[in-house]
């Protein structure tokens, strides 16, 4: 009864796949439905977006510079001319907090990116020749998934040194294996459908078949896992400023100013509570924005 | 059976091996001699030069990975340059404190995790559904930092219910226990609720409803034991994911433990115990992983008997 089910589910699917054209419509469509049926997800889009505006228009929105030192206020709690108070330097953290959003949200997008096209790459190789690619590959991933991942962000922090650059780097290295995982996985199911033996009979040659027949049809799929990859990445990076390991003053990001509050906790706890609320407010916004999508676009997704 | 346990195993030790090497050699990109790096401007160059000799950094490279894995196996990991101690003894008394804040964590998570995803799966679409499944989203998304940070502002440090940070006794467990199993405790109430769901669907609850078990006695003896099984790959999953949090709850709680000693030797610059600590919460993934499927095999009778 439940095999029967799912075997539907997964025709339906493959017959969806299988529909060229039909998927380009059917992907907008079911995109726009999901923002009819969602309301959660549709309101953390909103949420992001405002998010990006804040950051894009943080010179504007704010009075002071993000390094202003006023160190006749320092530590001021929440007050009409500085809305959210003030941290150890008397600068506003509001400000900061904008400005911070301009360097976490890249910290999220930039590198989830990256992770995606190496590990779409990498796993459509994999998944297409099999054999030895597929081995080399494979282990690789499981090499880079075998670490605990904060400690292999620390790690690859302290071999490569500070800076926001190198967070990038070490964000896109670690993520890229278990997109690679999941593209195998969809490369071999997609290599068994009917259009895949039709395109082969007429000569299309391997690279060709990956980039024009396999990576669209995954595109769904990729989509779900950038936007549920982006707040790991932001939590990723936090976790290491917090650990003073990642961006560096006088840069500001999210995870920095929660760590520079951790020392004034118990006097003026709004300077960490402030950025961290901040943080599990994206990552959450990501979160609901991701599990719509992925109702909405690729519903066998599901089960990982 | 045998044969599959046997080429699993080799993969791990391939896995481990991997490790290793990539660990060597990242540390290896560095620049700079550490030596003179850990002695600073005070190093004058005939003392770098004897302990660079010392400690055979001036080997070619692959003669230092091939020593370095044969004192591994020995139980060798080298002396942590910050600490003056060898690394094996350093990780071994952190190691117990690791463990006792993962096991405490783990179990904190699973209880509240399995309690939750029960009830929620029960009342589907009721109110405690929508309450629980929300806290545990938030669960999800909160920065272990953060709960870290504000458990130790309110509960320690305004009401002084509980000790504010170090390892001493249980009560100084609870804290850090429940911050870093938060999150672990969202994933698993998700994931016990939509396995839970699919499950009470299936043929074998009906007949069981229909032999006339109660609703208490369908759930457990025949739903939650069947939905337990992705529960127990899930733990592996988490066990990597709480050793990474460890990092950050020992370092808020001051615990001496694997993760703290891991910020102590990036913030000393100290590789012999980098390599070390690295390599070390590495291999109890991967030993973990392991045990994960081996338990998983003899949970589930299709796999044992399919195998």
């Amino acid at each position: 009864m439940r095999m029967n089910r799912q075997r539907e589910l997964a025709d339906q699917h493959l017959r969806r796949l299988e529909d060229g054209e039909g998927m380009v419509n059917s992907f907008r469509a079911d995109f726009f439905r999901m923002f009819r049926a969602n309301r959660l997800a549709a309101f953390s889009l909103l949420l992001i977006l405002l998010m990006i505006l804040g950051a894009a228009l943080a010179p504007v929105l704010t009075p002071y510079a993000y390094d202003d030192m006023d160190l006749q206020r320092r530590l001021s709690p929440p007050s009409a001319e500085h809305l959210l108070g003030t941290d150890e330097g008397g600068r506003d953290i509001l400000t900061r907090l904008l400005y911070g959003a301009r360097v976490s949200l890249m910290i999220g997008v930039v590198p989830t990116v990256l992770s995606i096209l190496i590990g779409a790459l990498l796993g459509m190789l994999a998944g297409w020749y099999g054999g030895i690619t597929d081995t080399v590959i494979m282990r690789l991933a499981d090499i880079v998934l075998a670490f605990p991942s904060m400690l292999l962000a620390m790690l690859m922090m302290f071999a490569l040194g500070d800076g926001i650059i190198n967070v990038v780097l070490t964000l896109a290295m670690m993520n890229w294996a278990s997109v690679a995982r999941i593209v195998r996985a969809e490369t071999l199911r997609l290599k068994n459908a009917e259009y895949i033996d039709a395109a082969r009979t007429i000569g299309v040659s391997g690279p060709v078949m990956l980039l024009r027949h396999i990576l669209p049809n995954c595109l769904p799929t990729l989509i779900v896992l950038f936007t549920l990859n982006v707040p790991t990445a932001i939590l990723t990076e936090s976790s290491l400023s917090f650990l003073g390991l990642g961006i560096q003053a006088p840069d500001a990001s999210w995870g920095l100013m929660v760590n520079a509050g951790k020392n004034f906790l118990f006097n003026a706890p709004w300077l960490s509570v402030i950025p961290g609320l901040t943080i599990m407010v994206a990552v959450l916004a990501f979160n609901f924005l991701g599990d719509g999508l992925r109702d909405a676009l690729d519903p066998h997704l599901k089960d990982r | 059976m045998k044969m599959k346990l046997l080429s699993r195993l080799g993969q791990s030790v391939i896995a481990l091996l991997g490790v290793a090497l990539l660990l060597f050699v990242m540390l290896r990109v560095i620049p700079g001699n550490p030596v003179a790096v850990l002695m600073g401007e005070h190093g004058d160059d005939a003392v770098i030069a004897r302990m660079t000799e010392e400690l055979g950094l001036d080997q070619p490279i692959l003669t230092q990975f091939f020593r370095y894995i044969g004192d591994c196996l020995r139980g060798n990991f080298g002396t942590s340059y910050s600490l003056g101690k060898p690394v094996l003894q350093l990780m071994g008394d952190a190691f117990v404190n690791t463990l006792q804040l993962s096991l405490a964590a783990a179990v904190f998570a699973w209880v509240l995790g399995i309690v939750s995803g029960v009830i929620a799966a029960v009342r589907k679409n009721g109110i405690l559904d929508h309450l629980f499944m929300g806290i545990s989203l938030v669960g999800v998304s909160i920065p272990v930092f953060m709960t870290a940070v504000l458990l130790q502002y309110f509960i320690a440090f305004r009401l002084h219910w509980l000790p504010i940070s170090g390892m001493a006794g249980w009560q100084s467990l609870i804290l850090p226990a429940v911050a870093l199993g938060w999150n672990s405790a969202g994933s698993v109430a998700r994931l016990v609720r939509s396995t839970l769901l699919d499950i009470l669907q299936e043929d074998y609850i009906d007949t069981a409803r229909a032999k006339g078990r109660r609703q208490m006695g369908v759930l457990v003896f025949h739903a939650l034991r069947n939905a337990m099984l992705p529960v127990v790959t899930m733990m592996a999953l988490q066990f990597s994911s709480l050793l990474s949090g460890a990092v950050i709850t020992e370092t808020v709680f001051s615990i001496n433990g694997i993760g703290r000693l891991a910020v102590q030797a990036i913030s000393g610059r100290d590789v012999p115990l980098l390599q070390g600590t690295v390599l070390f919460a590495t291999a109890l993934v991967i030993l973990g992983n392991l045990a994960a499927d081996m338990l998983y095999s003899v949970l589930d009778p299709r796999i044992r008997k399919g195998g």
